[in-house]
């Protein structure tokens, strides 16, 4: 005869006790795996919901900054780039500079490490009689483009350069000459084609020409010289905006003045930025309460795993000790033909550890099969696959055995050592 | 039937120490069994009889004096190497029969193949069930047998492993006369065929059956009967 018939044909024979042991160690199992999966689902659901606000966010600052940028653009640059020299007053009074700087300038502001400004559009601006037009005043602006920020990704220009004869009429330019998208006339003694006409913008944007700026500068006689460079500032600017620009483009053009204007350019960034800022701070908030919840369920299982643990291996160790006291007579009679403590020790651990393998089990299957039933309830609709992977289906199967041991130690000790000379003496 | 000394007691003393005082169980006794040796061993309840036997078995150390079963002394092994010295030199049978209440009759014969190792013991227990005439009983559990059926499975136990000593504690307490003749019948083989049998029993045909008698009283051996 083996131990392990001796074990199996006890359990049968005191199968109440068995089952005893058997369903601590299945409704423990059940109950940690339950708080595992609930933790688990939370988490889950958290994520979901926060990449869900993420994404929507996303999506809702991806429209605002277009919104923004488009707004931007019908408002024109806000930060302009004059020579040193260039009196401001007249500026203001004109509208343009009259002094000029070299238009390599600009080829140095886009090949620097220049952060608090986008979209560099060099310019040379006057004022001029339209003499094939009955000598009307027009604002000739000779553009090439935005020149492209060498460090930056590409971005899509606030306004498109003008080719080489054509030409961009303002407005009141187009109809008080009649003049349509694809008409031709002359300015400055050339002949051009009308390449785009402006609605009416009520500016001085409605008497304006733009122009490809090599042909304003061969036409105005000022080969290589722009008289302003514009750009739009970043929103990534402090509240010292213009002190930073300013800062930075001194430092590589020292010989140029800085303004700034169209304030309501910059309020919309800045309300962009607050709508930004809100979102983000609704999405941190909405985390942290997700995260305070995820904590508070933490710690519950952090009481409640223990003490499930604890009950179920108090409850073993105390039916293993009502198995010993028992088998008082049955381990005196082993002792006395001979078998030895530890054999005994052997078949009380045993005993306790099949109680566990199976309660385990137990535990695990009961879980999986009620799990349908509290899934919308309790776990958050999540599938039992996505909360538990095979290692925490393992887990129990080989922590609850050992437990159920450690739980059953003392009682099989308390067998192993029993006198047998006491226990028969007293029979 | 051979004279070689199996058992040998010499000096013995136990004393049992309890919140009423000290009580001298065992007080110097000394005896030695032989091959051959059927020995009734009486006197008055809590005269010591039950603590000499578990003694005499390895079961409880003496406080003094020594011991010695098969040239051997018990208490001189290590706990583990005395339990295996005890299932392959002494048998026990009791009053109580001490079956384990959910093995079949042969599990509990064979219960013994749990210290004994690798050493196969299903034939001879089986051999022991038909002489015994409870072979056809083998399969059933000890509660459905009778109680003599219950001792003659008990004794089959204490055989099974053809100890040189069979330690037998009131074993006919508990059963008609019939019964009791044919337990005490196969003890006298027992020891016909070269065993030793040191049996406490107040049953006069159980004395009556022994070649031997010894007599305690409070502990002491006062009476010595060949």
């Amino acid at each position: 005869m083996k131990l392990s018939r001796l074990v199996s044909r006890e359990i049968a024979h005191r199968k109440g006790s068995f089952v005893l042991s058997f369903l601590g160690v299945a409704l423990a199992v059940g109950c940690v795996v339950a708080m595992v999966c609930l933790l688990s689902a939370h988490q889950r659901h958290a994520s979901q919901l926060l990449e869900g606000m993420r994404e929507t966010t996303k999506a809702d600052m991806v429209k605002l900054e277009d919104d923004v940028r488009k707004s931007m653009k019908g408002l024109g640059f806000n930060i302009y780039i004059f020579p040193k020299d260039q009196e401001m007053a007249e500026v203001y009074a004109e509208g343009f500079a009259s002094e000029t700087m070299p238009e390599e300038y600009v080829t140095t502001l886009a090949n620097s490490k220049i952060v608090t400004v986008n979209h560099l559009l060099p310019s040379l601006t006057r004022k001029l009689k339209w003499k094939e037009q009955n000598d009307r005043t027009v604002i000739a602006i000779g553009i090439r483009g935005e020149v492209p920020i060498a460090h930056r990704d590409p971005k899509k220009p606030l306004i498109d350069r003008v080719e080489p004869g054509k030409l961009v009429l303002g407005y009141e330019l187009a109809k008080g000459a009649g003049l349509k998208e694809g008409d031709p006339t002359a300015f400055l003694g050339r002949d051009f084609v009308v390449s785009k006409t402006h609605d009416e913008r009520g500016t001085k944007d409605d008497i304006t020409i733009w122009m490809n700026l090599s042909e304003a500068q061969e036409l105005l006689k000022e080969e290589g010289r722009i008289n302003a460079i514009q750009a739009l500032e970043c929103n990534c600017a402090t509240i010292d905006r213009l002190g930073e620009i300013r800062a930075e483009l001194m430092n590589i053009l020292p010989e140029t003045q800085i303004i700034e204007t169209q304030s309501t350019a910059l309020a919309r960034a800045e309300a962009r930025n607050l709508a930004k800022a809100t979102a983000q701070k609704r999405l941190a908030d909405t985390a942290r309460e997700l995260a305070s919840l995820g904590k508070e369920r933490e710690r519950f299982a952090g009481v409640l795993l223990p003490l499930a643990i604890l009950a179920a291996m108090i409850w073993i160790g105390l039916l293993a000790l009502l198995n010993v006291r028992e088998r008082i007579g049955e381990i005196g009679i082993l002792r006395a033909v001979g078998v030895k403590s530890s054999r005994i020790f052997a078949a009380f651990l045993a005993r306790a550890g099949l109680a566990g393998v199976l309660g385990a089990l137990a535990g695990l299957a009961g879980f999986a099969l009620l799990y349908p039933l509290l899934r919308d309830r309790l776990f958050q609709a999540q599938e039992l696959s996505s909360l538990l992977e095979l290692k925490s289906w393992l887990i129990p199967l080989i922590a609850a055995p050992v437990l159920a041991a450690a739980s059953a130690w003392l009682p099989a000790l308390l067998a192993a050592q029993k006198d047998p000379a006491y226990v028969l003496r007293h029979d | 039937m051979t004279e070689e000394t199996i058992l040998e007691a010499e000096g013995l003393k136990k004393t049992f120490h309890t919140s009423g005082g000290d009580v001298r169980a065992v007080d110097d006794i000394s005896f030695s069994l032989s091959g051959g040796d059927f020995v009734a061993m009486h006197g008055p309840s809590g005269c010591g009889k039950s603590t000499l036997l578990l003694m005499a078995g390895g079961l409880l150390s003496p406080d003094e004096g020594t011991l010695t079963i098969a040239d051997a002394d018990p208490y001189s092994l290590s706990a583990g190497a005395r339990a295996a010295f005890r299932g392959k030199h002494v048998g026990f049978v009791f009053q109580q029969f001490h079956l384990i209440p959910y093995l079949d009759v042969l599990d509990n014969v064979l219960v013994n193949q749990l210290a004994a190792g690798e050493e196969d013991l299903r034939t001879e227990a089986e051999s022991l069930l038909e002489k015994f005439q409870i072979d056809h009983r083998k399969h059933h559990v000890p509660s459905r047998l009778s109680v003599g059926e219950q001792q003659r499975v008990a004794l089959a136990r204490a055989l099974v492993r053809k100890p040189g000593l069979i330690l037998a504690d009131e074993p006919t307490g508990n059963l008609d006369t019939e019964n009791s003749a044919i337990i005490l019948d196969h003890l006298s083989e027992f020891a016909k065929a070269g065993g030793a049998v040191l049996m406490v029993t107040h049953d006069d045909r159980a004395r009556a059956a022994a070649n031997r008698a010894l007599e305690l009283s409070e502990g002491k051996l006062v009476l010595l009967k060949h």
